[in-house]
């Protein structure tokens, strides 16, 4: 065999070796999809992680940061009703670097949400926004999230109020969180509420998978509030005519409305019978209330539309 | 056939630290070696000497050009079978004995299993080291390694040998048993291309010499030819500073240095010279046939003008 | 002249590993067996009810790191002594290919560290057998832990030859003791990869497929706990060292096959 053959047949060899790894490492991930996530049931506690770690307890964080998105993530393609694994992941990292907000950023929001939403677990969401309190205690919008579970999951708005009242105390805190304080104090205005704290979220958040999160829930927000206000149309049409309108130009020819009306995807709202109004495509409308035909079932994997 | 044959090899290194200065090893080089042959290679210093030898044992790459050897490639491992090659200043796996180390290498070489002994011990016999077999490499002393070189050289039995400066590192007598060891191999028929810089060596071992200088040919030759007395001239040598007037008859070419005079007649004067320092009184030292040296021929073809300087009158 | 490949490569590896046990490699065994007994004896007096844990964590935590350190090491140290020694001018100018020398190397290298390994999984064992004075079944899962050891040290292996091919042995050292530490986070390095986008995911991607994966060989935390390794990974892991062991083998040929040697 000459040096030229040998150039050959090792190049082949190794270009062939190469793709046969990555078939290799597809099936390796496969059968091993949750056991680096799994550890954490191994090394349950946080401090002794920090210990192992010898120091590189940053790089650790970031690592187990990742873990805890893409956990989250899987499961939530899935429509998982369960996320076990979230709280301590979210611990873990939050207890390698206590520095890094947008981990208790996501645990509040996404460890309160109900399944397939989140993990339902508002009380653990409480605790790691705490811890994070207590590791950053200049941080408004740590106060803001502590608040927000308190008032929208918890509905405990003594403490609702006090969190936002300190949080708007700090600098460079956000203008509405004297006001949610307030609000929150006379145990009101659930919805304005509502739609300023999913707002503020909106705008404040840097994690897309909040963002998109906040954006959904603004959209339900929205259309119970159009749903609300099309029915109370068509009752007042009832009142006047004696029966439902059958169209959105029927209501346009009596002078109640212009234009037929859309929901914030863009879709238009459809007249139902007893005068009720629904949405066209509930299930691109996570979280509504209202507009749901009667024994619509939500899709098992739901669906939040990615932020641009 | 041709037991060697250089085809133009060529060797250039990038040096410095960008590696962007050519350093040329070696030029072009075009040379054959005839089967049977004792060849020197000579050359001063960083000649390119080793350089050859490195190329033509594929331990380096040519820039360009190539070479066969036994009419094969020199990636052939069948040609690599029939060689032997003792490197400068050779090092071995001192972890291993002389004996294991040959051993080992026997096998590489293809040897039978059952002879890799007695060939082991035959060659260490023949290159003087019989009493230390059995002793780790890394207690062998310079000659002494020097020696086991030579002995894995020839311990497959070999047709072609490359030795890189076969008599550094020995003692006179290591020297001398090399140079039988060289005759001896030249009588088996055997070729044996080598590199050195001790003249008296190669002009007593060469069927021919090549002399590098600066990665280029300088010149080739047989040694007989180089060495062939000068027809019909003596050399005599007489104490003393008197030149006897008789000479100039002679057309003698006289020196004096020192006490002593040295003066180059032709074969036919020699009588009438010895004569006239008879009759003179003084008193003859020597008086011998001149030869050309091969250290002239060296030196001619690495200083070519000083050389030419010493041939004007 | 017409002998194997093969009657050429394992002379080399038997030379190989020949030279690792004279040169006291394996004298690393008395440091284990010091650190094995040692715990041994420790923690079977705390006595807290995590003995075996204890023991096989540590034990195939150190069986790794030793194993490891003696890959690159050796891996790096032999194949450049014999390059700057010039230990490979007699054995190039002999019917050996440069190919039949790498693999010969690299076989040898890696039965030198089958043995060594072989001698710390029975201090494993011995200082396992001191603390629960019986073996129990899942203890065999800890064979394979043991087992995925090895495979690491044959990716190891190859990826100090292939570096000891074209790089100084510092810098060798350097970049497969770098290579160890990335692999061992390969799974989150590929996770990192998906969650970008555009050319980044390209060359993230390609990096995090490119470095060896070093996690699905690590089972020591489950099976200190006793729980078994499934058999499809014990198949692909093997698979997979052996594919990648391949990948550097012929790299390091390509190189070496061209290498000028100094
Ligand atoms: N690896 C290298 N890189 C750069 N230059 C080199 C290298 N190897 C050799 N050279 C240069 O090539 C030239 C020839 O070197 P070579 O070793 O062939 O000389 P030599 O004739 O064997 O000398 P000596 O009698 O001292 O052994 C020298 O000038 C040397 O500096
Ligand atoms: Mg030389």
């Amino acid at each position: 065999m000459k040096r030229s053959q040998i150039t050959m047949v090792a190049g082949s060899l190794l270009v062939l070796c190469l793709a046969a790894s990555v078939l290799t490492l597809h099936r390796l991930d496969e059968l091993r999809s949750h056991a680096t996530l799994e550890e954490v049931l191994y090394v349950s506690s946080p401090q002794a992680l920090k210990r192992i770690s010898l120091g590189y307890s940053g790089l650790l964080a970031d690592i187990y940061w990742t873990r805890a998105v893409q956990y989250f993530g899987s499961k939530h393609v899935q429509g998982a009703e369960d996320y076990k694994l979230l709280a301590p992941l979210l611990e873990i990292t939050t207890t390698l670097d206590p520095k890094l907000l947008v981990a208790y950023e996501f645990g509040s929001n996404f460890l309160t949400a109900k399944p397939p939403q989140g993990a339902g677990m508002p009380d653990e969401a409480v605790a790691l926004v705490k811890q994070g309190i207590r590791s950053n205690p200049n941080e408004w919008h740590l106060y803001y999230d502590l608040g927000f579970i308190y008032y929208l999951d918890l509905k405990d708005y003594r403490n609702a109020a006090d969190a936002f009242a300190r949080g708007s105390r700090l600098p460079d805190a956000h203008p509405f969180l004297k006001l949610m304080a307030a609000l929150a104090a006379q145990k009101g205005g659930e919805a304005q509420m509502a739609r300023m704290l999913w707002t503020t979220t909106f705008e404040t958040t840097t994690n897309k998978d909040i963002k998109a999160n906040a954006a959904a829930h603004l959209r339900a927000l929205q259309v119970d509030d159009d749903v609300t206000n099309l029915e109370a149309l068509q009752a007042r049409y009832r009142d006047k005519t004696g029966h439902f309108a059958a169209s959105f130009s029927e209501l346009e020819s009596a002078g109640m409305l212009r234009g037929s009306p859309r929901d914030p995807l863009g879709a238009p709202y459809k007249l139902a019978a007893e005068g009720k109004v629904e949405v066209t495509d509930p299930d691109d409308l996570p979280f509504i209330e209202k507009g749901l035909s009667i024994g619509y079932i939500p899709p098992p994997k739901p669906k939040i539309l990615p932020v641009d | 056939m041709l037991a060697i044959e250089i085809l133009g090899l060529e060797k250039t290194y990038n040096v410095g630290f960008w590696g962007k200065t050519p350093k040329h090893a070696l030029r072009p080089l075009h040379l054959n070696v005839e089967e049977g042959e004792i060849f020197g290679f000579l050359g001063p210093n960083g000649a390119g000497k080793t350089t050859t030898l490195k190329l033509l044992m594929g331990l380096v790459f040519p820039t360009s050009g190539t070479a066969r050897i036994l009419g094969m490639e020199l990636d052939d491992p069948r040609m690599k079978a029939q060689i032997g090659f003792l490197p400068e200043q050779p090092y071995f796996y001192d972890y291993l004995t002389a004996r294991e180390l040959l051993e080992y290498y026997a096998q590489l070489s293809g040897v039978a299993a059952k002879e890799r002994s007695r060939k082991a011990d035959e060659v260490l016999a023949k290159v003087g080291l019989p009493n230390v077999a059995g002793l780790q490499l890394r207690k062998f002393s310079k000659g002494m390694l020097q020696r086991v070189g030579i002995a894995q050289a020839i311990l497959h039995d070999p047709k072609l040998l490359f030795f890189d400066e076969p008599m550094s590192g020995l003692d006179p007598l290591g020297r001398r048993d090399v140079r039988d060891l060289m005759e001896q191999l030249k009588h088996e028929g055997k070729t044996v291309f080598f590199s050195t810089h001790i003249l008296p060596d190669a002009e007593a071992l060469c069927d021919r010499v090549a002399v590098i200088h600066d990665g280029e040919l300088k010149g080739v030759g047989a040694v007989a030819d180089l060495t062939s007395g000068v027809r019909g001239k003596v050399e005599i040598i007489w104490s003393g500073r008197i030149i006897p007037p008789a000479f100039k008859g002679l057309g003698a070419d006289c020196h004096v240095t020192g006490d002593t005079v040295r003066a180059i007649v032709s074969e036919e004067c020699q009588d009438a010279a010895l004569d006239a320092l008879r009759n003179a009184h003084l008193r003859l030292i020597s008086l011998s046939p001149v030869r050309n040296s091969l250290e002239a021929y060296y030196v001619s073809k690495l200083q070519p003008g000083k050389a030419a300087a010493e041939v004007r009158p | 002249m017409k002998a194997a490949p093969m009657s050429r490569v394992f002379p080399i590896a038997l030379n190989t590993f020949r030279e690792a046990v004279r040169d006291r490699v394996l004298y690393n065994l008395v440091a284990f067996a010091v650190l094995m007994s040692g715990a041994a004896i420790l923690v079977g007096q705390i006595s807290v009810g995590i003995e075996k844990l204890v023991v096989i964590n540590l034990g195939l935590t150190a069986v790794s790191l030793f194993g490891v350190v003696i890959s690159i090491f050796i891996g790096i140290g032999l194949v450049s002594k014999e390059i700057d020694k010039r230990t490979l001018y007699t054995l190039l100018s002999r019917p050996v290919r440069r190919w039949e020398f790498v693999v010969g190397k690299f076989l040898g290298l890696v039965g030198t560290l089958v043995l060594n390994t072989f001698f710390m999984a029975i201090g494993v064992f011995g200082a396992l057998l001191y603390v629960a004075h019986h073996f129990a079944k899942p203890d065999a899962w800890v064979l394979v832990a043991l087992y995925f050891i090895i495979l690491q040290f044959v990716i190891v292996t190859g990826l100090a030859l292939l570096f000891s091919s074209f790089s100084s042995p510092l810098m060798s050292a350097v970049f497969a003791f770098s290579l160890f530490i990335v692999g061992a986070f390969a799974e989150d390095l590929r996770g990192f990869a998906r969650m970008t986008k555009g050319i980044t995911r390209w060359i993230a991607t390609g990096a995090a497929y490119l470095v060896p994966n070093f996690s699905a060989l690590n089972v020591i935390t489950p099976v200190a706990h006793g729980q078994p390794v499934s058999g499809q990974l014990i198949l692909y892991n093997t698979a997979y060292a052996l594919i990648y062991a391949t990948m550097t083998i012929c790299g390091a040929v390509l190189i070496f096959e061209r290498r000028n040697l100094k």
